[in-house]
């Protein structure tokens, strides 16, 4: 039996549970354990491959898993977007892994086994996310990320990692309960379907405005793991997870399941040519504008590096929401951009804030000053990654900030624009600083310090930001790749 | 009426119906005077299995012809008792006789921690008792036999609840009140019945659903409809009717509290639909703006204030209590919404609900074998010390809360888009509020059982037992259902159909 698309499908959902049970089964051999990860992550970007390349021909493989009652199916299907989602993913859980190799072993972390399993879970449960083929299908797997998340969040197990932890999975459900449930059901009940469209499901079924207005807000807050300001407040309390944790919750699974999931549901399920103007969408996108200004704000005074780099990402998410509620074929492919450009610009300032904990055990930005010139590496690509954060050439995150800036302009919100160039400024102020102070001030910490970090720690961020300055050159084809999604925009 | 069945004999697939409960019935007071509780267990374990074998057969049976009507004594109905099975009791019965004997695989080592030497034989006979009546009260076509069954099975559930006395002296108390209260339930049904019989002059409930037809404004049919529904209400445990539950539920053997929470509520919640639905007609002013003027509000109030209330327990049996309290309030709610699919949600719960409690209660149960502790803080470490109950009970907690995957997603999927159908913003929002307390509720337990260290004990932190075989057997087949329902939802939403069809249809 030969490889087949739908088989495929499945194997994005099927081959790191494999991993995880692996991982189990090598609970007592370390080596073999980790060996088990990398494995199951590299078997999972070689079956994602050849799928991304079909979609890009326009195929558009599709498997209904099971049909729990009438109507009610659970469905995989992949389409562009799903695809850029799974296949940055994949590549990151290969990076990551051998970054949370190097930082568990490097800190003496333990329950080990316990954290390698869930990680594999909660990459199964991203690439569900992924590859849904309805809404019902996104928000089983949405659920099954957040509680499987959590036993990585409350993984230090002290009354500070429950504390973190008990926030996190309360925000996140109970958002998802009173809100997101509620968005599905009413798709469903308006539309008699939850199935994601080329056009907007609900543009199809010709629902009223206001309809469509209760259900944007639900969806826009109901889906918190895309920290819209005032349902952000989990992610900075998530902090307390190590730092692998973060650097995967925060770039590559949760929070990009959460904006997927936004702009998703504006593509597929509303339709941008009914968002658009949508005076509700106006209402978001313009709540949207403040988590951007504000999370930059906070971000400026935050001297731990974790926290500060957390307030960073509410504001960097927030660009994802603001283009999809604009929901011009600009701001679409904007939105499309800044996730996968911000995964891999986050991850690698999450990786960098990680390894230097590891070779020193400090964690504020104070103390980094200085320290450019003992590891170059490290804050070089933390450099890197800041620009492209702040959307500065030659990093691929540039793309976003500009067609985001296009989309605002197209749209006619001007306060969009405003927000967006604020935010570039002041990421500067918080975030490119950083390296700069490390390689041009001087600091006392620094000229005490003789600490290395290991390679294993330095090697993954260094690639990731290598990969973010090659997107930067990748913009035309990414486009290219996406642009059918929106084509039905006008 | 049945030759494909060829391996029973006719005699008994021609009078399976009655055979269902007169033998429960008959065997439990042979249970009961028995000297050696062992070979009362050993009937009750014979009889349990044999029913839930009958019951099956009856609801295949059902599914095949639709309605199945069995004169008792051969006296025809109106004027002889009719028991008579349609699409909705079918399920019902099934529901009841597997339960039980899942119940009764785990009655021994409930029984022999709880009950006092002296009183076991007394307590299986009872528990036969108590399940021949929940059967009859199901399976019956008559108005005033409906009556005697409820209280043939209430009677012998204060008598169950009682019997936690050997645990907790409380458990005195809590069944008194429970009398007290059963006792006006039943009296006003009876008194409801009496009502209908002056106005039509029968106690067939299919026959008094014909002649009630142009009784709409009679003062004597809508007295009779008052009474019954609140009779009902007090044994089903409509908000704001409830206040015997939660006590019950927590001095009980946990066996009872197991059972009841699964069948007993759910049997009575039976009964209502059938007089409102069956024997009224819902087209009737009166019944239905009862539905949606009394009814659904109240359920709204149950479901929110109820949930709001077991957040704040500290004795987790009576946390789960309030929070049944708060589930019927999710079964009322489908009814109240008058629709087909309103009610079929309705029943989708009501069985879905069995299953969690029943998961839930019977894992609370063999923690109390375990180390006899009821109190939430008392369940620290439990993650630990009884890691395979503890599962089930995360799975049932879970599907309590209604995440998706377990049943009572399915359930609550089905709740939302019949609100939603008939435009019900405000109810959607009820249920919203009540997941999220849910959430609360449950997650406090669960957060105690995985995220404490177990406690210290002469030093020593408590170490690992796991519960007997016999617990966890029935305790992981209903953990099993709820995920299998909750996936394949199939079976259950099928039955759920039939059932509202056959009530709503059944009304002229």
């Amino acid at each position: 039996m030969g490889w087949t698309p739908e088989l495929g499908l499945v194997l994005t959902l099927v081959l790191p549970l494999v991993g995880a049970l692996g991982i189990l089964a090598l609970a007592g051999k370390p080596n073999l354990r980790e060996g088990a990860t990398l494995a199951a992550a590299i078997a999972l970007l070689a079956n994602v491959i050849p799928l991304v390349i079909m979609v890009g021909d326009g195929a558009r493989p599709e498997l209904m898993i099971t049909e729990i009652a009438p109507g009610l199916d659970l469905t995989l299907r992949l389409e562009p977007l799903g695809a850029l989602f799974a296949v940055t993913a994949s590549a990151l859980w290969i990076l990551n892994s051998l970054f949370a190799i190097g930082y568990m072993r490097g800190n003496a972390e333990h329950n080990q086994t316990r954290f390698y399993f869930f990680l594999a879970v909660a990459i199964s449960a991203t690439m569900g996310v992924a590859v849904s083929g309805n809404m019902l299908t996104l928000f089983v797997f949405y659920e099954a990320l957040t509680l499987s998340t959590y036993p990585l969040v409350s993984h230090k197990g002290d009354e500070n990692a429950r504390r973190g932890a008990r926030i996190y999975l309360m925000i996140l459900l109970i958002t998802s309960l009173a809100l997101l449930l509620p968005a599905v059901v009413g798709t469903y009940a308006v539309a008699g379907s939850t199935e994601f469209v080329q056009g907007g499901l609900l543009a199809g079924a010709g629902v009223g405005g206001a309809t469509i207005g209760i259900l944007l807000v639900l969806y826009a807050f109901g889906a918190a793991k895309a920290a819209l300001m005032p349902v952000h407040s989990w992610l900075p309390n998530a902090m307390v997870a190590p730092t692998p944790v973060s650097a995967f919750l925060h770039a590559v699974a949760v929070v990009k399941a959460g904006v997927f999931t936004m702009l998703k549901v504006v593509v597929y399920l509303f339709g941008p040519s009914i968002v658009s103007g949508h005076p509700a969408a106006n209402a978001i996108a313009m709540v949207a504008a403040v988590s951007i200004v504000l999370a930059s704000v906070i971000a400026l005074t935050k001297n731990n590096l974790k926290a500060r780099l957390a307030f960073s990402t509410v504001s960097q998410l927030s660009y994802v929401t603001l283009g999809a509620m604009l929901a011009t074929p600009a701001a679409l492919a904007g939105a499309a951009f800044q996730i996968v450009m911000h995964a891999f610009a986050k991850i690698t300032l999450f990786m960098c804030a990680g390894a230097f904990y590891t070779a020193t055990h400090y964690n504020d930005v104070s103390d980094t000053r200085g320290f450019g010139r003992k590891m170059p590496f490290l804050f070089g690509a933390f450099f890197v990654a800041a620009l492209s954060i702040t959307g500065l050439p030659p990093v691929g995150g540039m793309w976003a900030k500009l067609f985001l800036s296009a989309g605002a302009a197209e749209a006619g919100a001007w306060w969009a624009l405003l927000a967006l160039i604020l935010s570039s400024l002041l990421n500067v102020g918080y975030l490119i600083v950083i390296p700069v102070r490390a390689f041009f001030a001087s600091g006392e910490k620094a000229a005490a310090s003789t600490a290395t970090a290991p390679p294993l720690t330095i090697l993954p961020p260094v690639l990731t930001a290598t990969i973010a300055l090659v997107l930067f050159f990748l913009a035309g084809p990414i486009y290219d790749y996406v642009a059918p999604v929106f084509g039905g925009v006008e | 009426m049945t030759p494909e069945i060829a391996f029973l004999p006719g005699w008994l697939v021609q009078h399976a119906p009655p055979l269902l409960v007169v033998t429960p019935l008959i065997a439990g007071v042979i249970a009961a005077v028995l000297p050696s509780a062992r070979a009362s267990w050993g009937i009750v374990l014979a009889i349990t299995f044999f029913a839930a074998a009958m019951a099956s057969f009856i609801a295949m049976q059902v599914m095949e012809v639709g309605v199945w009507s069995y004169a008792l004594g051969s006296w025809a109905p109106p004027l002889g008792i009719e028991y008579r099975i349609d699409g909705l009791n079918a399920g019902m019965l099934l529901l009841v006789a597997v339960i039980g004997f899942l119940c009764a695989i785990y009655a021994p080592a409930s029984v022999e921690a709880e009950v006092a030497p002296e009183n076991r034989s007394a307590f299986y006979g009872a528990f036969l008792i108590c399940f021949a009546g929940l059967l009859g009260v199901a399976i019956t076509g008559d108005a005033f036999n409906v009556f005697v069954f409820l209280e043939i099975s209430s009677i012998s559930t204060y008598a169950l609840v009682a019997m936690g006395a050997g645990r907790d002296r409380r458990a005195l108390t809590a069944s008194y009140n429970y009398l007290i209260m059963g006792t006006i339930g039943a009296t006003f049904f009876v008194i409801g019945v009496g009502f209908l019989y002056m106005a039509t002059g029968t106690l067939n409930m299919a026959d008094i659903a014909d002649r009630l037809q142009g009784l709409e404004g009679d003062r004597t049919v809508q007295a009779g409809f008052a009474f019954i529904v609140v009779g009902l209400g007090l044994k089903l445990a409509m908000y704001p009717l409830h206040s015997w539950l939660p006590n019950a539920y927590s001095y009980a053997p946990t066996l009872v509290t197991a059972f009841l929470a699964a069948t007993a509520t759910k049997v009575a919640f039976y009964t209502l639909i059938r007089f409102v639905f069956g024997v009224f007609d819902p087209g009737f002013g009166f019944a239905g703006l009862s539905m949606i003027w009394l009814i659904a509000p109240l359920a709204a109030a149950g479901m929110v204030v109820a949930s709001f209330q077991a957040v704040f327990q500290s004795d987790v049996r009576r946390l789960f209590a309030y929070s049944s309290v708060a589930q019927v309030g999710y079964m009322l709610l489908g009814v109240g919404l008058g629709t087909a699919a309103g009610m079929s949600a309705s029943f989708l719960h009501l069985f879905n609900h069995a299953l969690m409690k029943g998961t839930v209660f019977l894992a609370l149960g063999a923690m109390w074998l375990g180390f006899g502790v009821t109190r939430i803080t008392d369940l620290r470490g439990m993650g630990r010390t009884m890691p395979y109950t503890s599962a089930a009970f995360v799975i049932g907690g879970l599907s309590l809360v209604g995440v998706p995957g377990t049943a009572g997603f399915v359930s609550k999927w089905a709740l939302l888009v019949a609100c939603l159908d008939r435009g019900w913003w405000w109810a959607v929002l009820a249920l919203g509020a009540a997941s999220v307390l849910a959430f609360f509720y449950v997650g406090r337990v669960l957060e105690m059982m995985y995220l404490r260290e177990p406690p210290q004990h002469d030093g020593h932190a408590v170490t690992r037992s796991p519960a007997p075989l016999a617990a966890l057997a029935p305790m992981w087949i209903l953990a099993a259902a709820n995920l299998v329902f909750g996936i394949w939802a199939d079976i259950p939403v099928r039955l759920a159909n039939a059932a509202a069809a056959a009530v709503l249809g059944s009304a002229p």
